[in-house]
């Protein structure tokens, strides 16, 4: 039982991980609250819907064609709609994503209809195993498989190479980064595409876990994951990847012990009161004050 | 009223705007501390003045401040342990508290669970419309009068620089609470119309995108603004209603207009001007007042 309940919180935590990276990344590079990257996750589900069920592509080929295409989507949206704004007030530029995430939603709005759809059942063969006593369907073992490699294969890029290195310089010091020859301009448009790419295939998974895919599923979900990256410490990607469990665990542990009306005040709760005890996340840095 | 219905339906939307728009201008605009959540103190001032009307008959002015007294206490309450957090983790964490506001009203009998509640017509002899337009009009101008006061002052000199202002004697921990109080209560107030002027609300009205709503008038407008906010109330309020002929592609172009005020003004549509100023030298006099002040 325990062990049946670990599963599905991981599971659906996996996913709540992968939409969190997104917002965490850029939040440490240009300290955005980058409230469009919830469309963007929908857009990846939406595009990956397409190319499984009309093109019968199969899952895989389908969830890459959806993060290239998230990728494209995420970098231009930053041109056209972040960037200008890269000098001014912070809110402006919050305004502006909200603005682009009302914009994109109805966009699916009128290109799918209001109804949800589904993935087609072939889409992804799922039977039930059993491990340990546990229920599991292979599905879920999909998700978490295809997070963790997702996940490993950002670490790498962030850790290995010089691009990575560079992004991590950029977060470290924008200003200071620029000056030492980074072009900045190209790092925050490889994190947008990075970010977008992780929340379209999170956005594929989620649309196959409950078959599930609508104009609207950006909102909550991206309220959800942006909750998760706070809870971890906003900027700080293993704190993103450690919130996105914890809330799906205790989410899908809410509901399994009967409170499932509660369920979307859960993960609120217990942000609010690990914030209250860690004002800046569980591994978020210390923000010193300068005078 | 003379107006036409259609009309007089627009105003009283926008009369709400302006009353919500003025409540978050004050912690927004003024103090610096960005609210996510302020849909809550709506719905706690829509639910504790539609229950008031309903259950105690009680007259109309008094339902309305008793709506926004609710409001405020619970600003006070919540915002004593969350208002030492800073910049984006208040964001979500009001973000949070609205979410979890929103979740109770789902779950309690008193405000009838998911079906919502309906409210009757208020118990007074003054038409709705005009009560709305007259109260957005008091709520502006008690937020001048609090931008020019001192604790106003001791506001946006939090905002500007917080150190700054505890250095210089201000108990920022009490003007941050006090001034989230005053917020909420605005707030509470323009849930409390809305509830009476729709005659129906449900908790999940007062969602998130009800929080966007009302930053995004602060923003656009102007941040701290007083003049701004009814701008940004107004034009957010008309904006749908104007684009209305465009039907289903409304809201693609609302979302699209939103980008491209942010990117052309991004300091919002007063953002930066002194209307008094202004008017002073279209008259062609000299200013006295010192530059900058916005």
């Amino acid at each position: 039982m325990f062990l049946q309940q670990l599963i599905n919180g991981v599971a659906l935590g996996s996913t709540y991980a992968l939409i969190a990276l997104g917002y965490t990344m850029v939040y440490g590079i240009i300290a955005l609250i980058n409230f469009a990257h919830g469309e963007i996750f929908m857009a990846g589900a939406f595009v990956g819907l397409l190319l499984a069920g009309v093109f019968k592509l199969n899952l895989f080929l389908a969830m890459a064609g959806a993060m290239v295409f998230s990728m494209a989507l995420g970098v231009g949206v930053e041109f056209i709609a972040y960037r200008p704004l890269r000098n001014s007030s912070r809110l402006s530029a919050l305004i502006s994503a909200i603005g682009v995430s009302l914009f994109l939603s109805t966009l699916a709005m009128l290109l799918f209809g209001a109804n949800a759809r589904g993935f087609p059942a072939n889409a992804f063969p799922s039977r039930q195993i059993q491990i340990l006593g546990a229920e599991v369907s292979t599905l879920q073992l999909l998700i978490i498989a295809t997070s963790a490699c997702l996940m490993l294969a950002l670490e790498l890029i962030v850790k290995r190479t010089r691009t990575g290195k560079a992004m991590r310089a950029a977060s470290e010091d924008y200003t200071a980064a620029a000056l030492m020859g980074i072009n900045v301009n190209f790092i925050v448009s490889f994190t947008f595409a990075l970010g977008s790419a992780l929340a379209a295939a999170g956005g594929v998974l989620v649309g196959v876990l409950f078959n599930s895919v609508s104009f609207n599923m950006g909102l909550n979900a991206g309220i959800k994951a942006f909750a998760a990256a706070v809870l971890g410490g906003i900027g700080s990607i293993p704190g993103a990847v450690l919130g996105g469990l914890l809330l799906g665990i205790t989410e899908v542990t809410g509901v399994a012990l009967g409170y499932s009306s509660w369920r979307d005040a859960i993960a609120f709760v217990i942000l609010v009161l690990v914030l209250l005890v860690r004002p800046s996340g569980l591994l978020g840095q210390k923000m010193q004050k300068k005078v | 009223m003379l107006i036409d219905p259609y009309i007089q339906q627009i105003l009283v939307t926008i009369g709400i705007g302006i009353i919500l728009a003025q409540g978050l201008n004050i912690i927004t605009g003024l103090t610096g501390q960005l609210s996510l959540g302020h849909a809550a103190f709506m719905s706690i001032g829509a639910f504790s003045g539609a229950l008031l009307t309903i259950k105690a008959g009680l007259p109309f002015p008094l339902v309305v401040l008793a709506g926004g007294m609710t409001a405020a206490v619970a600003a006070v309450l919540v915002g004593w342990p969350i208002l030492r957090l800073t910049g984006d983790y208040l964001a979500i964490c009001t973000l949070g508290f609205a979410e979890i506001v929103k979740v109770v009203f789902l779950n309690l009998d008193i405000t009838n669970r998911a079906f919502g509640l309906t409210v009757p017509p208020p118990a007074t002899s003054v038409p709705l419309p005009l009560t709305v337009l007259a109260s957005a009009l008091l709520v502006s101008l008690a937020s001048q009068s609090i931008r020019c006061s001192r604790f106003g002052r001791a506001l946006m000199a939090i905002r500007d620089d917080e150190i700054a202002a505890a250095a210089a004697g201000i108990d920022v921990a009490r003007h941050k609470v006090r001034a989230f109080g005053v917020s909420a209560f605005m707030a509470g107030v323009g849930g409390c119309l809305y509830a009476h002027v729709l005659g129906y609300i449900n908790p999940s009205d007062f969602g998130f995108l009800k929080s966007v709503d009302m930053l995004a008038m602060v923003v656009l407008g102007g941040l701290g603004s007083v003049p701004g906010a009814v701008l940004g109330a107004a034009f957010l309020g008309a904006a749908p209603e104007l684009l209305r002929f465009m039907a289903s592609y409304r809201m693609l172009v609302y979302g699209a207009m939103l980008v491209a005020l942010m990117v052309f003004r991004p300091d919002g549509l007063l953002g930066g001007i002194n209307l008094w100023d202004f008017a002073l030298r279209r008259l062609g006099r000299t200013s006295q007042r010192t530059r900058g002040e916005n």
